[in-house]
Order: structure tokens, then C-alpha cells, then sequence
């Protein structure tokens, strides 16, 4: 075993763990205290399957755009043109459906495709232009609201009828034949794999850390650590058992994370990305291509948000005229309450994913608490705001 | 004894790690041309910038006697306030604001609670013929050239009631005519009664104007020259500018470099197009295999522009001549990662600004440079990783806990050799260190020096830019000698000594 682990006392341990992490911590501790007010002011409404279900599939576009936005915002961009983005392509998605009778699998693909233009597009004119990213993706909000709004004069809004289409955002994942029980069987395999596999990756990197003699939490805290998360996991896969099961959105939402992911921590292209958030000067000259890297990220960005306009289009059955209306402030509040750095350079993925459950916590919540839509912006920018001052005050202490 | 407008007694400024002035005396006689000279890093600046205020009071010891007062400056405002102004080689004025509004910015002339812009225009001629700049002011000041711009900074001050107008290298970045112009200047404002505090690396022209010319090194007041009495020389000056013993803080070779070239430089000139001029001039010069060549200069003379310009250009400066040939083969780079590929790495002298990513880890920085050798499939190899990062912490003693350190968290000395190890695991066959040393220890840069040592015998290539004139010649084979953006000459290790290096530094073409 490593000493350091067990020259302090737990005690201690804990004190310095909460002191250095406390940003961290914070986020998870406000997601829970949000649950827990929402279940105790629903009596219980919000935490039945139906409404995790639903809040699932409600959080599933701005998950996929927050997941793109974080890597925009680590490299010290911005793009507030996904939402209008996203709304097009669902609306395009639509009309290829509908009008033009396109095969589902060939109108998703010609639309992610769209995205990527959209991507190069934005991505050149900030790097090898040099216009700013918030200019070319405000000028991108006024364009592609336009497109929105053209692609749909004709018609007005479009129903979506295709069955495998709508089931993206609508639709749960089917249960393995003969096992006609109360509760989702594939599910709960699923979700005793997930735990299997966080458990032995934590194990691995515990031993590798050990075997470089770098530092590690203690033996009793990594236990506690891994039953928690498991428990997590556990509780909320046996919510969804009960219901209908995984909802498709959480299958598309997670395979984006996990590539997003690893892209970020084991690939020289996430090195880069955070090396040119920060300092980009010092990442050009140790040879990293900064063009190149910006340029990726717009692309996957739009790539994401067309992914989104289908996640929203199937989750309404229809392609509206208003959609789209206010994403980017979702996507880039979640970053943000995620603990993306306002300075650039850091930032997870993964994190990013409890920003947007507490903002779609909040949305949700407050709907069910029949709050007015006007007053739910002004609470959820008081949060955001909170969130933001909170990380800068205590980064600074870090300093 | 004269009548003084300014004394300084007895000035100690301490910075983390350094004495950057160590008991400084200064004193300057009214309406005197006074001369400050020294080499890079003697404290000059740092001296005005306790007399500015910029380091306010109690961050100094010693007193300020202005006008027979012990002034207690605490903001720039305070000692303008007094009088006191002064002006930096970089200018501090608003581009896009007009010759008018810049000469009042700060101090504006009201009447009531508005501006009154017909009475600031008004006043402004009045300042612009004194320092005889006879242009529209309401031209704005970006459409100006360096030595205008100057100028307005000096009508700046002067509508400022300005009584000692100190002048931080007024001439350094200014062709012949705009330098003449402006010396005749400063003669004409001191038989107005304005003294002036001028610090200057061209020894001709102090010896033009000046009527005392103070040396400082190593932090010290060396001597006070009067230049009314009787002409003093260049090389007295420069005497005392170097004058020190080099002692034996340079580890010795043992091996002798070979004779084949591996790296030359032809014909190179390259053009600034933001300060819209030619700021290199046909600089050619060659590095052989195994060779630590020195390239010496004061500031501005070139030398980061040259390497910046050599290492793909990051600036992007237009090279309107000249080539590059690594090992007889002639090569291009169109960005630094070009250029690391083909074997030429590049160490900043900013470490902080652009040489290191400092919210990240030891093992992050060192494996950036050469992170695709470490990719497996897709995926970095972070074993490897780490064992890569190990190996450099033991070889090089990086004093840290872990590789997993963050690089903001450790000494400057630390963080250089984290550059270096970065640089040494991209293997370059020509490596150029800008300012290696600057702001470390003693002990560090000792390890610093047998570091690049191994790195010379074991066949790399250096080239070594450093202000530190006894560095470059106790680690150099060689050197070059630059001023101006050209290559003054060259000299090897056994010809080479201060007073011959400084003559040829501070020669203008």
C-alpha cells in the first residue's frame, strides 16, 4: 500500500477531500437538495418512473448540445447558434420525411451531414478569418433562424409520422422475450453491467495510480465512493425497470458521452483541446495545430446540434417554426454550472451532464409545480449566476 | 553641492528570489541631462519604476528626495502629480484616438462638467510646436509614425507641467532622422528648465547629449560620470558597464564539437507588419553538430524575432528573403509544428505566457511536444506516459511531489526545466533556448548549464539567446553578436570577451 494513504486519519482525509473538491461537491449537493424539493413539493410526483422517463427525454437534446458546447467553451469559444441550428435540421429532418418520403436511417444521416456544413462553415470563418466566435454564431443565430423559418413557410408545422423516428425521443428500449415480468429485465442487466464495468475501471486506475505511487483517497472513502455510485445507479435503473425501461434518448445521450469522453482524456485530440484552452499560445508553439483543433470543434458542435434538432423533432412528432427558441442558453448555462472554467482549459464531459440534470431538474420540477414559464427563467438564471460566482470565487481561493 | 531635484538614497528593491537593486544612490542636478546606462537586467527600469510610483512606497527601502521633500508615491498619479513623468519604450497611448484626445486623456480640460473640446484642440497646437511636431491634432495618433507618436508622448507630458521627464530607451525603436530630431528635443526642453532622465543603450548618443551619465550593475551604482567636465568615452563607459569577473559557475566540456554544419541561416530579412518595418536585415549564421552558439544582443536587437521567425513563424512576420538548411538539405516551416518535426524546437523565453500550459501537470507538458509517439490505436499510452514523465523528473531533478503536479505550482527554475525535459523528449536536432536562465536561482542555473552540456555531447545542437553577457561566454563556442536586427559579427569562445561583445552590441550600422 502507499503511504500516503495511511499516514493521515480519515478524519483529516475527508477535510482536505471536501476542501479541494468542494466545487465538485457543490454540484452534486445542489442536484440532490433540487430533487428532493421538487419531490417534496410535488408530493412525490417527481420522482415516479413516468416523470423520470419524461425527464429524461426532455433532457436528452440539451445533454447532446451541452456535451459539444463544453469542448467550444474549454477552447475559450462560444456558439450561440445551436439552437436555431438544431431547429433547422429537426425542420429539414421533417421535411425529408414527410415531403420527399426519405428512409428514416438515410434522412438521419443527410442531416448530421448538414450539420457538419454548418460546422465548417462557422469554424473557418473564426479561424482562418478571425471574425470572433460570438459574431459568427450570433450572425448563425439570425441565419438559421431565417432557414427555420423559410423551410417551414409553406407548410407550417410538419407532423412526423415515422414510427422508428418518433420512438428516438419518445420510445424506450424493448425487453428481452419470455421475460413478460413486473419488472424490465434488459434494463436491469444493463444497469448491473454499468455498475460492473465503473467498478472495475475504478479498481484499475487505483492499482495503476498505486503502481506509480501517486496519490490516492483511502481504502474506506474509494469504498464508500464506489457503493454510492453504484447505488446511484442501481436506484435509478430500478425506477426505469418499474416503468417502460431505458428510454432510447438515455442509450443515444450516453454512447455520445462515452465517446466524447474518451476522446477528451485519451486521445492527443482532447490533449490538444485543453492545451489550447490553457494557453494557446504555448499549445501553437509546441506544435499543436490550432486551427485545425477550433475547426473540429465547430463541426462536432453542429454535427451535435443537428443531432439535437432530431432528438427534439421526434420528441414533439413535428418540426415547429419555434423551435430551437432559447437552447444555447441551456446548453451553455449547464456547461457552465458543470464547472467549465469561465477562463477556458477545464472542464468535463461528464460533469456536464449533472449541469444539465440540474437545470432540466429545475425546468421540470417547476412545471410540475405549474410555475410560470417567465418566472422559471428568472430562477434559472439566479442559479446559473450562483453557480458561476461560486466557481470563480472558489477557484480564485485555489490560487 | 549642487542643486539637486532629486536624490535617492539608498533604494533596495527585493523580488522573490532576487536583489534587484541594491542600495542604489541617484542623484540628478536640475535642469540636467542625466544619462542612466547598464545592461539588461542591471535595474535601470526597475529603478525608474520606483521613482514612478509603479512600485509604491513600502514596497522599497531607501527615500525619494524630490524638490527637498521625501516623497511617498504610491500610485503613477501621485508622482505625476509632483511633476514626474515618464515615458516607455512602449508607447502608452489610445491608437484610435485623435493627437488631441490622447495629449489630454487623464487630465481633461472641463468647462463646467463637459469637456471643452475647442480649448483642448487649442491647446494641443500650443503642445505639439513645442516638441515641433507641426501635424493636424486631430489626426488620430494610429496614422502617425514610431518617432511622431514619441513626440506626442513628450507633448503629452509637457501638458502635464511636467518638471522631470524620464525617458525609458526613447530612441530604440526610431530610424537616424526621427533619433536626431528627438535628441535635439530633449536640448531644447532642458534650456526650458525640464530635466531629463534618459535611458539609453546607444553610448553615441549619450555621449552627445548627456551632462551626467550614471552606471549601474548587478543592481548597484557603479559610478557617476560628468560629462561637463571633460568628454568621456565609450569605452569607459562600457568598462564600467561589464567591468566583473566571470567566476566558475560554468560547468566545462569535454568533448569538442564537430565541423559539420547542421543548421544554417542565409540571407534572412524579415518584415513586422504591425510595427511596419524591416525588423531583421540579411542575418545569416550556422550552427555545427554538437555546438552551443551564443547569440548576444541588448534588447530590441532581434533575437526572439529571429528564432520566432525561424520556428514556423508563429507571429507572422512576412520573410521577404532567405533560406533554412537543416543538415545541407534546404527546408521551410510554415508553422512550429513543422519546424518540430523537422527537428528544430524552439524553448520560449516567456515560459509563462506562451511556453507552458500552467493549469495542467508535469507529465502533460512534457509529453505535448511528442504526444503522437505515445499513441497506441487511438489511445495514449498514460503508462508510458508516466513513465516518460518519470524518467525526465529523475534525470533532470524537477523537484516536485509527482508528475502529476500542476506546472503553475512550481519555482521558475522547476518550471524551465519542465520546458527543457518537453523539448528533450521531442528530440530536436537543433534546439534554441531563449533567455534559459532568466529568473532562476544560482543553484538551478547551474543545472540548468551541465544539463545543456549532455545534451551538446550527446550531438544536439543549441542555440543560446541571453541577455546575461557572462553567460554567453562561459557557455559558448561561439557567438554572434546582434544589433539593430543584424548580425554585428562573430567571435569564438577564446577571442570573444565583454568589452569586444558590448562594443559590437552597441554599435549601429
Amino acid at each position: 500500500m502507499n503511504e500516503n494513504t495511511e499516514k493521515q486519519g480519515l478524519g483529516k482525509e475527508i477535510g482536505t477531500l471536501l476542501k479541494k473538491n468542494v466545487r465538485d461537491y457543490m454540484m452534486y449537493i445542489a442536484l440532490v437538495i433540487i430533487m428532493l424539493f421538487f419531490t417534496w413539493k410535488t408530493n412525490g410526483g417527481f420522482i415516479q418512473a413516468r416523470n423520470i422517463t419524461n425527464l429524461i427525454n426532455q433532457a436528452g437534446y440539451v445533454a447532446v448540445l451541452a456535451i459539444g458546447m463544453t469542448l467550444i467553451l474549454i477552447l475559450k469559444h462560444i456558439d450561440l447558434s445551436v439552437g436555431y441550428v438544431a431547429g433547422f435540421c429537426g425542420a429539414v429532418a421533417a421535411l425529408l420525411m414527410s415531403k420527399f418520403n426519405l428512409n428514416v436511417w438515410l434522412t438521419i444521416v443527410i442531416v448530421l451531414a448538414l450539420g457538419l456544413i454548418i460546422g465548417l462553415y462557422q469554424g473557418t470563418l473564426v479561424t482562418k478569418v478571425g471574425v470572433p466566435a460570438f459574431v459568427t454564431t450570433l450572425a448563425g443565430m439570425f441565419i438559421f433562424r431565417g432557414f427555420l423559418a423559410l423551410s417551414l413557410q409553406e407548410t407550417g408545422t410538419v407532423i412526423v409520422s415515422d414510427k422508428v423516428f418518433n420512438a428516438l425521443s419518445n420510445g424506450t428500449i424493448p425487453d428481452l422475450p419470455f421475460f413478460g415480468g413486473e419488472l424490465h429485465v434488459l434494463t436491469l442487466l444493463i444497469g448491473v453491467a454499468a455498475v460492473i464495468l465503473v467498478v472495475l475501471s475504478q479498481i484499475k486506475t487505483r492499482r495503476n495510480k498505486i503502481k506509480y505511487n501517486f496519490k490516492v483517497v483511502s481504502m474506506p472513502i474509494f469504498i464508500t465512493v464506489i457503493v454510492f455510485v453504484s447505488a446511484i445507479i442501481m436506484s435509478i435503473i430500478m425506477v426505469l425497470a418499474k416503468y417502460q425501461g431505458i428510454p432510447w434518448t438515455a442509450v443515444i445521450v450516453a454512447m455520445v458521452l462515452i465517446i466524447y469522453n474518451f476522446m477528451l482524456n485519451k486521445t492527443c485530440l482532447g490533449r490538444y483541446i485543453y492545451g489550447i484552452g490553457g494557453n494557446d499560445q504555448a499549445a501553437e508553439l509546441s506544435g499543436v495545430d490550432v486551427k485545425k483543433v477550433t475547426v473540429f470543434a465547430f463541426c462536432s458542435m453542429s454535427v451535435l446540434a443537428a443531432l439535437a434538432g432530431i432528438l427534439y423533432t421526434s420528441r414533439l412528432q413535428s418540426a415547429t417554426p419555434t423551435a430551437g427558441l432559447g437552447f444555447e442558453m441551456d446548453a451553455i448555462a449547464s456547461c457552465y454550472i458543470g464547472g467549465v472554467a469561465v477562463s477556458g482549459g477545464i472542464g468535463k464531459v461528464t460533469n456536464t451532464i449533472i449541469g444539465v440534470l440540474v437545470i432540466m431538474s429545475l425546468t421540470n420540477g417547476m412545471n410540475l409545480m405549474g410555475v410560470d414559464i417567465s418566472l422559471q427563467y428568472v430562477v434559472k438564471g439566479i442559479i446559473f449566476i450562483i453557480a458561476v460566482a461560486f466557481d470563480v470565487r472558489t477557484r480564485r481561493a485555489a490560487k | 553641492m549642487g542643486d539637486y531635484i532629486l536624490e535617492m538614497k539608498n533604494i533596495v528593491k527585493q523580488f522573490p528570489g532576487v536583489r534587484a537593486l541594491d542600495n542604489v544612490n541617484f542623484q540628478v542636478e536640475r535642469g540636467e541631462i542625466h544619462c542612466l546606462v547598464g545592461e539588461n537586467g542591471a535595474g535601470k527600469s526597475t529603478l525608474m519604476k520606483v521613482l514612478s510610483g509603479v512600485y509604491p512606497f513600502a514596497t522599497y527601502e531607501g527615500d525619494i528626495v524630490y524638490n527637498n521633500e521625501i516623497q511617498r508615491f504610491k500610485t503613477i498619479a501621485d508622482s505625476e502629480e509632483k511633476g514626474i513623468a515618464i515615458i516607455y519604450q512602449e508607447l502608452a497611448l489610445v491608437p484610435e484616438l485623435s493627437v488631441y484626445e490622447n495629449i489630454f486623456f487623464g487630465h481633461e480640460i472641463k468647462k463646467g462638467k463637459t469637456i471643452d473640446w475647442n480649448e483642448t484642440i487649442v491647446q494641443s497646437k500650443k503642445y505639439l510646436e513645442k516638441v515641433r511636431l507641426h501635424i493636424d491634432p486631430s489626426t488620430k495618433v494610429k496614422e502617425l509614425g514610431v518617432g511622431n507618436q514619441q513626440l506626442v508622448e513628450i507633448a503629452k507630458a509637457l501638458s502635464k507641467n511636467v518638471k522631470l521627464l524620464i525617458l525609458d530607451e526613447p530612441t530604440a525603436s526610431l530610424n537616424e532622422d526621427d533619433s536626431q530630431n528627438l535628441l535635439q528635443l530633449i536640448l531644447e526642453l532642458k534650456k526650458q528648465g525640464v530635466t531629463c532622465i534618459m535611458i539609453s543603450h546607444k553610448l553615441k548618443e549619450i555621449i552627445a547629449i548627456a551632462d551626467t551619465i550614471t552606471v549601474l550593475r548587478d543592481g548597484a551604482t557603479i559610478c557617476s560620470l560628468d560629462a561637463r567636465e571633460k568628454q568621456v568615452t565609450e569605452a569607459e563607459i562600457i568598462k564600467n558597464m561589464v567591468g566583473r569577473e566571470i567566476d566558475n559557475i560554468y560547468p566545462k566540456r569535454t568533448k569538442k564539437c564537430s565541423d559539420d554544419i547542421c543548421f544554417s541561416i542565409k540571407d534572412w530579412s524579415v518584415f513586422d507588419p504591425g510595427k511596419g518595418r524591416e525588423i531583421l536585415h540579411k542575418v545569416c549564421m550556422n550552427v555545427k553538430k554538437g555546438e552551443i552558439v551564443g547569440l548576444q544582443g541588448l534588447m530590441g536587437a532581434g533575437r526572439t524575432e529571429l528564432a520566432m521567425s525561424i520556428f514556423g513563424n508563429p507571429n507572422g512576420y512576412k520573410i521577404t528573403s532567405g533560406s533554412i538548411a537543416l543538415n545541407g538539405k534546404e527546408v521551410s516551416f510554415s508553422k512550429p509544428k513543422d519546424a518540430i518535426q523537422s527537428g528544430v524546437a524552439y524553448v520560449s523565453e516567456d515560459r509563462k505566457g506562451n511556453g507552458l500550459v500552467l493549469i495542467q501537470d508535469i507529465k502533460y507538458n512534457i509529453s505535448i511536444s511528442n504526444l503522437e509517439s505515445l499513441v497506441k490505436g487511438l489511445v495514449i499510452n498514460e503508462n508510458e506516459e508516466i513513465n516518460v514523465a518519470n524518467e525526465y523528473k529523475d534525470s533532470i531533478n524537477i523537484k516536485a511531489p509527482s508528475v502529476e503536479q500542476k506546472v503553475g505550482n512550481l519555482s521558475g527554475g522547476n518550471q524551465q526545466k519542465v520546458q527543457l525535459a518537453k523539448w528533450m523528449f521531442a528530440k530536436p536536432t537543433v534546439l534554441i533556448l531563449d533567455e534559459p536562465t532568466r529568473g532562476i536561482d544560482v543553484g538551478a542555473k547551474f543545472e540548468i548549464y551541465t544539463l545543456m552540456n549532455r545534451l551538446v555531447e550527446a550531438g544536439m545542437s543549441i542555440i543560446m539567446i541571453s541577455s546575461e553577457l557572462p553567460e554567453v561566454l562561459g557557455m559558448s563556442d561561439r557567438l554572434y553578436v546582434m544589433s539593430e536586427g543584424t548580425i554585428m559579427g562573430e567571435l569564438s569562445a577564446n577571442e570573444a570577451n565583454e568589452q569586444k561583445v558590448m562594443e559590437m552590441a552597441v554599435r549601429t550600422v
